[in-house]
Protein backbone atom coordinates (compact mmCIF):
# COMPACT_ATOMS: atom_id res chain seq x y z
CA UNK A 1 0.00 0.00 0.00
CA UNK A 2 1.20 3.58 -0.75
CA UNK A 3 4.64 4.98 -0.52
CA UNK A 4 6.39 4.35 2.75
CA UNK A 5 7.31 8.02 2.62
CA UNK A 6 3.71 9.07 3.14
CA UNK A 7 3.49 7.73 6.66
CA UNK A 8 6.46 9.91 7.52
CA UNK A 9 4.27 12.94 7.01
CA UNK A 10 2.62 14.19 10.12
CA UNK A 11 -0.36 16.47 9.84
CA UNK A 12 -1.77 18.53 12.68
CA UNK A 13 -5.52 19.03 12.19
CA UNK A 14 -7.30 21.78 14.10
CA UNK A 15 -11.08 21.99 14.36
CA UNK A 16 -13.47 22.79 17.19
CA UNK A 17 -16.10 20.41 15.79
CA UNK A 18 -15.73 16.86 17.03
CA UNK A 19 -17.48 15.55 13.93
CA UNK A 20 -15.14 17.39 11.61
CA UNK A 21 -12.11 16.26 13.61
CA UNK A 22 -13.16 12.68 13.20
CA UNK A 23 -13.76 13.20 9.52
CA UNK A 24 -10.48 14.95 8.77
CA UNK A 25 -8.63 12.35 10.78
CA UNK A 26 -10.11 9.55 8.71
CA UNK A 27 -9.46 11.41 5.47
CA UNK A 28 -5.83 12.03 6.42
CA UNK A 29 -5.24 8.47 7.61
CA UNK A 30 -6.79 7.12 4.43
CA UNK A 31 -4.21 9.24 2.61
CA UNK A 32 -1.54 7.52 4.75
CA UNK A 33 -0.56 10.47 6.87
CA UNK A 34 0.08 10.43 10.55
CA UNK A 35 -2.48 12.61 12.26
CA UNK A 36 -2.81 14.56 15.44
CA UNK A 37 -6.06 16.41 16.04
CA UNK A 38 -6.65 19.27 18.46
CA UNK A 39 -9.77 21.30 19.11
CA UNK A 40 -8.36 24.82 19.25
CA UNK A 41 -5.70 27.13 17.88
CA UNK A 42 -4.11 27.54 21.29
CA UNK A 43 -3.75 23.77 21.66
CA UNK A 44 -2.26 23.67 18.18
CA UNK A 45 0.38 26.19 19.17
CA UNK A 46 1.10 24.25 22.34
CA UNK A 47 1.57 21.10 20.33
CA UNK A 48 3.88 22.94 17.97
CA UNK A 49 5.92 24.02 20.95
CA UNK A 50 5.00 27.67 20.86
CA UNK A 51 3.92 28.83 24.25
CA UNK A 52 3.65 32.60 23.94
CA UNK A 53 1.41 33.89 26.68
CA UNK A 54 -0.27 30.55 27.26
CA UNK A 55 -0.03 28.84 30.59
CA UNK A 56 2.04 25.72 30.45
CA UNK A 57 -0.88 23.42 30.72
CA UNK A 58 -1.35 20.12 29.01
CA UNK A 59 -4.93 19.11 28.55
CA UNK A 60 -5.27 15.57 29.80
CA UNK A 61 -8.74 15.30 28.35
CA UNK A 62 -7.62 15.55 24.77
CA UNK A 63 -6.00 12.20 24.10
CA UNK A 64 -5.06 13.11 20.60
CA UNK A 65 -2.70 15.87 21.75
CA UNK A 66 0.80 14.65 22.33
CA UNK A 67 1.54 14.64 26.06
CA UNK A 68 5.17 15.30 25.32
CA UNK A 69 4.56 18.80 24.08
CA UNK A 70 8.03 19.49 22.81
CA UNK A 71 9.41 21.04 19.69
CA UNK A 72 10.93 17.84 18.39
CA UNK A 73 7.54 16.55 17.25
CA UNK A 74 7.81 17.26 13.59
CA UNK A 75 4.70 18.57 11.92
CA UNK A 76 4.76 18.68 8.15
CA UNK A 77 1.50 20.50 7.64
CA UNK A 78 -1.19 22.20 9.66
CA UNK A 79 -4.76 22.00 8.41
CA UNK A 80 -7.15 24.19 10.32
CA UNK A 81 -10.77 25.23 10.36
CA UNK A 82 -11.32 28.94 9.86
CA UNK A 83 -14.26 29.56 12.19
CA UNK A 84 -13.28 28.63 15.70
CA UNK A 85 -14.08 30.33 18.99
CA UNK A 86 -11.18 32.22 20.53
CA UNK A 87 -8.34 31.90 18.07
CA UNK A 88 -9.61 31.61 14.50
CA UNK A 89 -7.82 29.61 11.84
CA UNK A 90 -6.64 32.90 10.41
CA UNK A 91 -5.18 33.94 13.78
CA UNK A 92 -3.43 30.60 14.01
CA UNK A 93 -2.06 30.99 10.49
CA UNK A 94 -0.69 34.40 11.38
CA UNK A 95 0.97 33.16 14.54
CA UNK A 96 2.60 30.30 12.69
CA UNK A 97 3.87 32.54 9.91
CA UNK A 98 5.16 35.10 12.40
CA UNK A 99 7.13 32.48 14.30
CA UNK A 100 10.72 31.98 13.23
CA UNK A 101 10.58 28.35 14.25
CA UNK A 102 7.25 27.52 12.65
CA UNK A 103 6.88 29.73 9.60
CA UNK A 104 8.04 27.08 7.17
CA UNK A 105 5.24 24.74 8.10
CA UNK A 106 2.62 24.80 5.33
CA UNK A 107 -0.83 25.77 6.54
CA UNK A 108 -4.13 24.90 4.89
CA UNK A 109 -7.41 26.55 5.84
CA UNK A 110 -10.83 24.87 5.72
CA UNK A 111 -14.13 26.68 5.84
CA UNK A 112 -17.77 25.86 5.36
CA UNK A 113 -18.33 29.34 3.96
CA UNK A 114 -17.31 30.47 0.52
CA UNK A 115 -16.26 34.05 1.19
CA UNK A 116 -13.85 35.31 -1.47
CA UNK A 117 -12.39 38.05 0.71
CA UNK A 118 -11.73 35.50 3.44
CA UNK A 119 -10.03 33.20 0.98
CA UNK A 120 -7.74 35.88 -0.41
CA UNK A 121 -6.91 37.15 3.05
CA UNK A 122 -5.76 33.68 4.07
CA UNK A 123 -3.76 33.13 0.95
CA UNK A 124 -2.10 36.51 1.31
CA UNK A 125 -1.18 35.64 4.86
CA UNK A 126 0.59 32.56 3.62
CA UNK A 127 -1.93 29.72 3.53
CA UNK A 128 -1.05 27.19 0.87
CA UNK A 129 -4.59 26.11 0.13
CA UNK A 130 -8.12 26.94 1.08
CA UNK A 131 -10.56 24.03 1.12
CA UNK A 132 -14.30 24.38 1.24
CA UNK A 133 -16.03 22.00 3.61
CA UNK A 134 -16.94 19.25 3.51
CA UNK A 135 -13.39 18.35 2.59
CA UNK A 136 -12.97 15.48 0.15
CA UNK A 137 -10.20 12.95 -0.37
CA UNK A 138 -9.43 14.60 -3.69
CA UNK A 139 -8.68 17.85 -1.84
CA UNK A 140 -6.09 16.06 0.26
CA UNK A 141 -4.18 14.99 -2.83
CA UNK A 142 -3.09 18.61 -3.04
CA UNK A 143 -1.28 18.41 0.28
CA UNK A 144 1.65 16.18 -0.57
CA UNK A 145 3.61 18.69 -2.71
CA UNK A 146 3.52 21.20 0.13
CA UNK A 147 4.77 18.63 2.61
CA UNK A 148 7.50 17.43 0.30
CA UNK A 149 8.88 20.93 0.33
CA UNK A 150 9.31 20.83 4.09
CA UNK A 151 10.84 17.37 3.97
CA UNK A 152 13.39 18.46 1.43
CA UNK A 153 15.15 20.62 3.97
CA UNK A 154 16.63 19.37 7.18
CA UNK A 155 14.26 19.93 10.01
CA UNK A 156 16.42 22.45 11.75
CA UNK A 157 15.18 25.36 13.80
CA UNK A 158 18.43 27.28 13.45
CA UNK A 159 18.08 27.62 9.71
CA UNK A 160 16.70 31.11 9.35
CA UNK A 161 18.14 32.29 6.07
CA UNK A 162 15.75 30.42 3.81
CA UNK A 163 16.71 32.09 0.60
CA UNK A 164 20.16 30.59 0.52
CA UNK A 165 19.49 27.45 2.51
CA UNK A 166 17.16 25.62 0.22
CA UNK A 167 17.59 24.36 -3.28
CA UNK A 168 14.67 24.68 -5.62
CA UNK A 169 12.08 22.16 -4.54
CA UNK A 170 11.38 21.25 -8.15
CA UNK A 171 13.59 18.18 -7.80
CA UNK A 172 11.79 16.95 -4.73
CA UNK A 173 8.23 17.90 -5.43
CA UNK A 174 6.14 16.07 -7.94
CA UNK A 175 4.86 19.30 -9.40
CA UNK A 176 5.99 22.88 -9.24
CA UNK A 177 4.22 24.63 -6.47
CA UNK A 178 2.66 27.16 -8.80
CA UNK A 179 1.32 24.59 -11.24
CA UNK A 180 -0.48 22.36 -8.80
CA UNK A 181 -2.07 25.26 -7.09
CA UNK A 182 -5.80 25.63 -7.52
CA UNK A 183 -6.43 24.22 -10.93
CA UNK A 184 -10.14 24.66 -11.18
CA UNK A 185 -10.74 21.90 -13.67
CA UNK A 186 -8.98 19.10 -11.81
CA UNK A 187 -10.57 16.12 -10.22
CA UNK A 188 -14.21 16.94 -10.56
CA UNK A 189 -14.20 19.99 -8.38
CA UNK A 190 -17.78 20.94 -7.65
CA UNK A 191 -18.79 24.14 -9.42
CA UNK A 192 -19.72 25.94 -6.19
CA UNK A 193 -16.18 25.74 -4.91
CA UNK A 194 -14.35 28.97 -5.50
CA UNK A 195 -10.85 28.51 -6.76
CA UNK A 196 -8.74 31.14 -5.03
CA UNK A 197 -6.47 33.43 -7.01
CA UNK A 198 -2.90 32.19 -7.12
CA UNK A 199 -0.80 33.95 -4.55
CA UNK A 200 2.01 35.82 -6.25
CA UNK A 201 5.37 34.50 -5.15
CA UNK A 202 8.66 33.65 -6.78
CA UNK A 203 8.86 30.18 -8.18
CA UNK A 204 10.86 27.73 -6.17
CA UNK A 205 11.11 29.64 -2.94
CA UNK A 206 9.18 27.91 -0.25
CA UNK A 207 8.79 30.67 2.27
CA UNK A 208 6.58 33.65 2.12
CA UNK A 209 7.95 36.84 0.72
CA UNK B 1 -36.57 -12.68 6.08
CA UNK B 2 -34.01 -13.95 3.61
CA UNK B 3 -30.76 -12.20 2.95
CA UNK B 4 -31.43 -11.14 -0.61
CA UNK B 5 -34.73 -9.60 0.40
CA UNK B 6 -33.04 -7.73 3.25
CA UNK B 7 -30.36 -6.43 0.94
CA UNK B 8 -32.92 -5.27 -1.57
CA UNK B 9 -34.86 -3.58 1.20
CA UNK B 10 -31.74 -1.74 2.32
CA UNK B 11 -30.90 -0.52 -1.16
CA UNK B 12 -34.45 0.71 -1.70
CA UNK B 13 -34.56 2.39 1.66
CA UNK B 14 -31.21 4.04 1.22
CA UNK B 15 -32.14 5.24 -2.27
CA UNK B 16 -35.31 6.78 -0.87
CA UNK B 17 -33.30 8.73 1.69
CA UNK B 18 -31.24 10.30 -1.07
CA UNK B 19 -34.29 10.83 -3.20
CA UNK B 20 -36.08 12.68 -0.44
CA UNK B 21 -32.93 14.67 0.33
CA UNK B 22 -32.56 13.39 3.85
CA UNK B 23 -29.07 12.43 2.77
CA UNK B 24 -26.78 13.78 0.09
CA UNK B 25 -23.52 12.74 -1.55
CA UNK B 26 -21.50 13.61 1.52
CA UNK B 27 -23.03 10.58 3.22
CA UNK B 28 -21.72 8.49 0.34
CA UNK B 29 -18.28 9.99 0.95
CA UNK B 30 -18.50 8.81 4.55
CA UNK B 31 -19.35 5.30 3.45
CA UNK B 32 -16.39 5.30 1.10
CA UNK B 33 -14.10 6.10 4.01
CA UNK B 34 -15.25 2.99 5.82
CA UNK B 35 -13.31 -0.22 5.26
CA UNK B 36 -12.37 -3.47 6.97
CA UNK B 37 -9.93 -1.61 9.21
CA UNK B 38 -12.54 0.97 10.15
CA UNK B 39 -15.79 -0.96 9.88
CA UNK B 40 -17.79 1.27 12.21
CA UNK B 41 -16.67 4.63 10.92
CA UNK B 42 -20.04 5.77 9.62
CA UNK B 43 -21.92 4.73 12.74
CA UNK B 44 -19.29 6.44 14.89
CA UNK B 45 -19.42 9.73 13.04
CA UNK B 46 -23.20 9.71 12.91
CA UNK B 47 -23.37 8.94 16.64
CA UNK B 48 -21.16 11.95 17.30
CA UNK B 49 -23.51 13.97 15.14
CA UNK B 50 -26.52 12.81 17.16
CA UNK B 51 -24.89 13.74 20.48
CA UNK B 52 -23.62 17.05 19.23
CA UNK B 53 -26.91 18.01 17.59
CA UNK B 54 -28.96 17.26 20.66
CA UNK B 55 -26.58 19.35 22.71
CA UNK B 56 -26.94 22.20 20.24
CA UNK B 57 -30.72 21.94 20.13
CA UNK B 58 -30.79 22.20 23.92
CA UNK B 59 -28.50 25.21 23.82
CA UNK B 60 -30.68 26.83 21.18
CA UNK B 61 -33.82 26.25 23.21
CA UNK B 62 -32.22 27.84 26.27
CA UNK B 63 -30.78 30.75 24.34
CA UNK B 64 -34.14 31.58 22.79
CA UNK B 65 -35.88 31.43 26.17
CA UNK B 66 -33.77 34.26 27.53
CA UNK B 67 -35.33 37.61 28.31
CA UNK B 68 -32.72 39.31 26.27
CA UNK B 69 -31.74 36.99 23.42
CA UNK B 70 -28.13 36.88 22.38
CA UNK B 71 -28.60 36.42 18.66
CA UNK B 72 -24.89 36.11 18.03
CA UNK B 73 -24.82 33.15 20.34
CA UNK B 74 -27.88 31.62 18.72
CA UNK B 75 -26.29 32.11 15.32
CA UNK B 76 -23.07 30.49 16.48
CA UNK B 77 -24.96 27.38 17.55
CA UNK B 78 -26.89 27.23 14.29
CA UNK B 79 -23.66 27.67 12.37
CA UNK B 80 -22.23 24.67 14.20
CA UNK B 81 -25.28 22.58 13.49
CA UNK B 82 -25.23 23.59 9.86
CA UNK B 83 -21.60 22.58 9.64
CA UNK B 84 -21.95 19.21 11.26
CA UNK B 85 -25.07 18.28 9.32
CA UNK B 86 -23.24 19.24 6.15
CA UNK B 87 -20.29 17.08 7.17
CA UNK B 88 -22.40 13.96 7.44
CA UNK B 89 -24.65 14.68 4.50
CA UNK B 90 -27.85 15.46 6.41
CA UNK B 91 -29.06 17.83 3.75
CA UNK B 92 -32.50 18.74 5.05
CA UNK B 93 -31.12 19.62 8.47
CA UNK B 94 -28.41 21.69 6.82
CA UNK B 95 -30.90 23.55 4.66
CA UNK B 96 -33.20 24.29 7.57
CA UNK B 97 -30.26 25.90 9.34
CA UNK B 98 -29.78 28.37 6.51
CA UNK B 99 -33.20 29.94 7.01
CA UNK B 100 -32.56 29.94 10.74
CA UNK B 101 -29.39 31.97 10.34
CA UNK B 102 -31.23 34.55 8.26
CA UNK B 103 -33.70 35.11 11.10
CA UNK B 104 -30.82 35.43 13.54
CA UNK B 105 -29.33 38.12 11.40
CA UNK B 106 -32.65 39.94 11.39
CA UNK B 107 -32.97 39.37 15.14
CA UNK B 108 -36.44 38.02 14.48
CA UNK B 109 -37.49 36.02 17.55
CA UNK B 110 -40.61 34.50 16.09
CA UNK B 111 -38.75 33.48 12.97
CA UNK B 112 -36.04 31.89 15.08
CA UNK B 113 -38.51 29.97 17.21
CA UNK B 114 -40.26 28.65 14.13
CA UNK B 115 -36.96 27.64 12.62
CA UNK B 116 -35.87 25.91 15.79
CA UNK B 117 -39.01 23.83 15.63
CA UNK B 118 -38.33 22.99 12.01
CA UNK B 119 -34.69 22.14 12.58
CA UNK B 120 -35.60 19.94 15.50
CA UNK B 121 -38.19 18.17 13.37
CA UNK B 122 -35.77 17.59 10.55
CA UNK B 123 -33.13 16.38 12.94
CA UNK B 124 -35.36 13.78 14.58
CA UNK B 125 -36.57 12.66 11.19
CA UNK B 126 -33.08 12.04 9.86
CA UNK B 127 -32.10 10.45 13.13
CA UNK B 128 -34.86 7.89 12.92
CA UNK B 129 -34.11 7.25 9.25
CA UNK B 130 -30.44 6.67 9.91
CA UNK B 131 -31.18 4.42 12.85
CA UNK B 132 -33.48 2.37 10.65
CA UNK B 133 -30.77 2.19 8.01
CA UNK B 134 -28.17 1.02 10.49
CA UNK B 135 -30.59 -1.54 11.85
CA UNK B 136 -31.07 -2.99 8.38
CA UNK B 137 -27.31 -3.08 7.92
CA UNK B 138 -26.93 -4.95 11.18
CA UNK B 139 -29.58 -7.46 10.19
CA UNK B 140 -27.75 -8.14 6.94
CA UNK B 141 -24.42 -8.53 8.68
CA UNK B 142 -25.89 -10.80 11.32
CA UNK B 143 -27.36 -12.96 8.57
CA UNK B 144 -23.84 -13.35 7.25
CA UNK B 145 -24.30 -11.07 4.27
CA UNK B 146 -22.52 -7.96 3.11
CA UNK B 147 -23.92 -4.47 2.71
CA UNK B 148 -24.65 -3.74 -0.95
CA UNK B 149 -22.98 -0.62 -2.28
Amino acid sequence: MGMAADSEFHVLAVDDSIIDRKLIERLLKTSSYQVTTVDSGSKALEFLGLHEDLHDRIDQNTPSVSPNNHQEVEVNLVITDYCMPGMTGYDLLKKIKESSSLKNIPVVIMSSENVPSRISRCLEEGAEEFFLKPVRLSDLNKLRPHMLKTKSKDHCKEQVDEKTAFPSPKQEGKEESNNNKRKATEEGVSPERTRPRPRPRPNGITTMV
Amino acid sequence: MDLVKLQRQLVDYRDSLYHECFLDEQFTQLQELQDENNPDFVVEVVSLFFEDSERLLNELTKALEQQSIDFKRVDAHVHQLKGSSSSIGAQRVQKSCIAFRNYCEEQNVEGCLTCLQLVRQEYYLVKSKLEALFKLEQQILSAGGSIPI
